[in-house]
């Protein structure tokens, strides 16, 4: 797909969700609103995942703390966009200090380690009762105007948010920063022996990854106006983020939006019919997408899928 | 509590953490995939002991064999028919799909018993030994998961399997070329740390309530566990399980139980940074 093509696609589908309001129920709204919230996260971790190929299950932890970052400011009387710009720094400047300590790590160690690191912030955060209410969470103050006002800010927000992930991914993916992630992905000691300072480029990639998740966590938290530990810092976040961007196509711009789209529409399907199993569908939807989909949606040769059916549907010839 | 009562807690504790951490070690080591459902299959093993404990009125000790082997041939045909395809993929690939099969097999096992803690209780006292008291049930349960850890080791060392086990682990290409075949032996593996974990299971059902809510936290033991003893090998999963009962035990009484935790995931955070392989080192699993 050239790329004016990819960019079409993407204004499309973000009139799509921004135009929900217009024409659909409150239900559809709200689902918007999650895609477009779930779409910046995939847009982040396709930064160090897909980009430079770390498997990196720490998006539990950088929401967590946006959303912690977020709370705690506005319960200090910040107002409200402010607290999320404090919140999105604090991540950033997390994610930096601590990729330049981890990024070290390959492979299984590197994957052990960002797992630990999502542990180690709920532990922190949750016996932290002082600062951070501990288990019993903390309140935030409502936006006042009704749900219905309140929901189309919010779908906004996000909206916005995953046009900035959006932006920074297509510029990352047009510049030096995206072809060196790219080498690295490849084959990292290669890549560091032409010239690519492989380190900066990590961490860059892990600052980026965490970033809007900052945003995206302290805009959750005034939208939902209550968070708790096990909520924010979710372990199946940080699976589920990966298994999105997979299911499109990691490593490309289109993949994490198409991958959260498919996804969370597929969610909402068996979450209406199968409450009961929603965990087991999401594992059934992974062992799928490993067997059957390795490269993503994105990377199906729909050409020859096309091509088939139509052979199938035009009539035989005799058999001898 | 004297210190010498803490001490001896953390290492009753540390051999119910070696035992848990042997297969999950065994299966990285060898297999290269990080195992998420370890902790899902020792509560499977758990409630298995349980339901035949409370239906059957069979005593864990009785059950331990039988569940021991239907957990190896779970895991054998797991292996066999679905990680097998994947296993020479990247990290992503393999951990992503065991997590897959974890959430199958957590949401089953949660629909079906329901998170409630279910306990067996066997009453069985406590000793004292010169002032330090220990209960019964924790020191047969460490005494079965050394026993069970050294059989492995034995196994390992001394019987053919094992020591193609050991020479796929350090070199599958070779070993394959000497007649071995590499997806029978994974399979294997897979198999006795899928029985390490169902072991691990009914030892801990005599001494920890049975729910699906601990198998994250299971899977957080095993890679800590790993991670400070070493990737692969018994004496790695000995060592790393004892440092860690013992750490947490201190832990628990200087900073209060609610912090134990915490400090075993810094540990492991500070250890991967600083020292990746390990206190004991990665060596073949000899």
């Amino acid at each position: 797909m050239a790329r004016w093509q990819q960019y079409a696609l993407f204004a499309v589908w973000l009139i799509l969700l921004a135009s929900t309001p217009l024409w659909a129920s409150n239900y559809i709204v709200r689902l918007a609103i999650t895609i477009a919230m779930f779409t910046a996260l995939t847009l982040s971790w396709n930064f160090i995942g897909g980009f430079a190929g770390y498997p990196s299950f720490s998006t539990a932890a950088f929401f967590g703390l946006g959303c912690y970052a977020g709370a705690l400011a506005q319960r200090a009387g910040v107002p409200m966009v402010l607290a999320w710009a404090i919140a999105t720094l604090f991540v950033g400047a997390f994610a930096a200090a601590l990729g330049a300590i981890i990024l070290r790590l390959r492979g299984h160690y590197f994957a052990i380690g960002s797992i630990g690191v999502v542990e180690v912030v709920r532990l922190v955060v949750s016996s932290w009762g002082s600062l951070t209410g501990g288990g019993d969470g903390l309140n935030l103050p409502l936006l006042s105007g009704g749900p219905n006002a309140v929901a189309r800010i919010f779908l906004l927000v996000m909206i916005v948010i995953m046009l900035a992930a959006f932006l920074a991914t297509v510029v990352v993916d047009r510049s030096r920063l995206g072809f060196g992630l790219r080498c690295i992905q490849q084959n990292e000691d290669a890549a560091n022996m032409v010239g690519v300072n492989t380190t900066r480029y990590k961490i860059i990639a892990y600052t980026l990854s965490a970033l809007f998740c900052g945003t995206v966590g302290a805009a959750y938290a005034s939208w939902t106006g209550y968070i708790d530990p096990t909520e924010s810092f979710s372990i199946l976040l940080s699976i589920k983020i990966p298994v999105m961007c997979l299911l499109g196509g990691p490593g490309s711009v289109l993949g994490p939006i198409i991958g959260t789209a498919a996804f969370t529409l597929l969610e909402e399907l068996f979450w209406a019919n199968f409450l009961d199993y929603n965990r087991a569908i999401l594992g059934a939807v992974i062992v799928i997408l490993i067997f059957f989909l390795p490269g993503g949606l994105l990377a199906i040769s729909y050409r020859d899928i096309a091509a088939r059916i139509a052979s199938l549907s035009r009539p035989r010839k005799a058999a001898a | 509590m004297g210190l010498l009562q803490t001490l001896v807690n953390g290492i009753v504790l540390g051999g119910l953490y070696s035992c848990l951490a042997v297969g999950f070690s065994l299966v990285w080591g060898v297999l290269n995939v990080v195992n998420m459902l370890h902790g899902s299959l020792i509560i499977l093993g758990g409630y298995i002991t349980y339901f035949a404990w409370h239906s059957y009125g069979i005593h864990p000790l009785f059950a331990l064999p039988a569940v021991a082997l239907l957990m190896y041939l779970l895991g054998y045909v797991t292996q066999l028919l679905m990680i097998n395809r994947v296993v020479s993929q990247p990290v992503l690939t393999t951990m992503t799909l065991t997590f897959g099969l974890d959430l199958i097999l957590y949401n089953f096992m949660t629909v079906y018993y329901s998170a409630t803690p279910r306990r067996i209780t066997l009453d069985l006292g406590a000793i004292d030994l010169g002032g330090i008291a220990i209960p019964v049930d924790r020191l047969l349960g460490m005494v079965l998961a050394f026993g069970l850890t050294g059989m492995l080791y034995l196994v390992m060392r001394r019987s053919r399997i094992g020591r193609a086990i050991v020479a796929v682990r350090m070199d599958s290409a070779a070993a394959a070329l000497m007649g071995i075949k590499v997806d029978r032996i994974y399979a294997i593996t897979f198999g006795i740390g899928a029985l390490m974990a169902g072991a691990t299971g009914v030892i801990f059902a005599m001494v920890y309530p049975v729910t699906t809510n601990l198998s994250a936290t299971y899977l957080g033991k095993a890679f800590v566990v790993c991670i400070i003893g070493g990737l692969g090998s018994v004496p790695g999963a000995l060592v790393g399980g004892i440092v860690l009962g013992v750490i947490e035990s201190f832990a628990g009484q200087a900073f209060g139980p609610q912090h134990a935790l915490t400090v075993g995931f810094l540990l492991m955070l500070v250890l991967l940074v600083v020292k990746p392989t390990g206190l004991v080192g990665i060596k073949g699993y000899e």
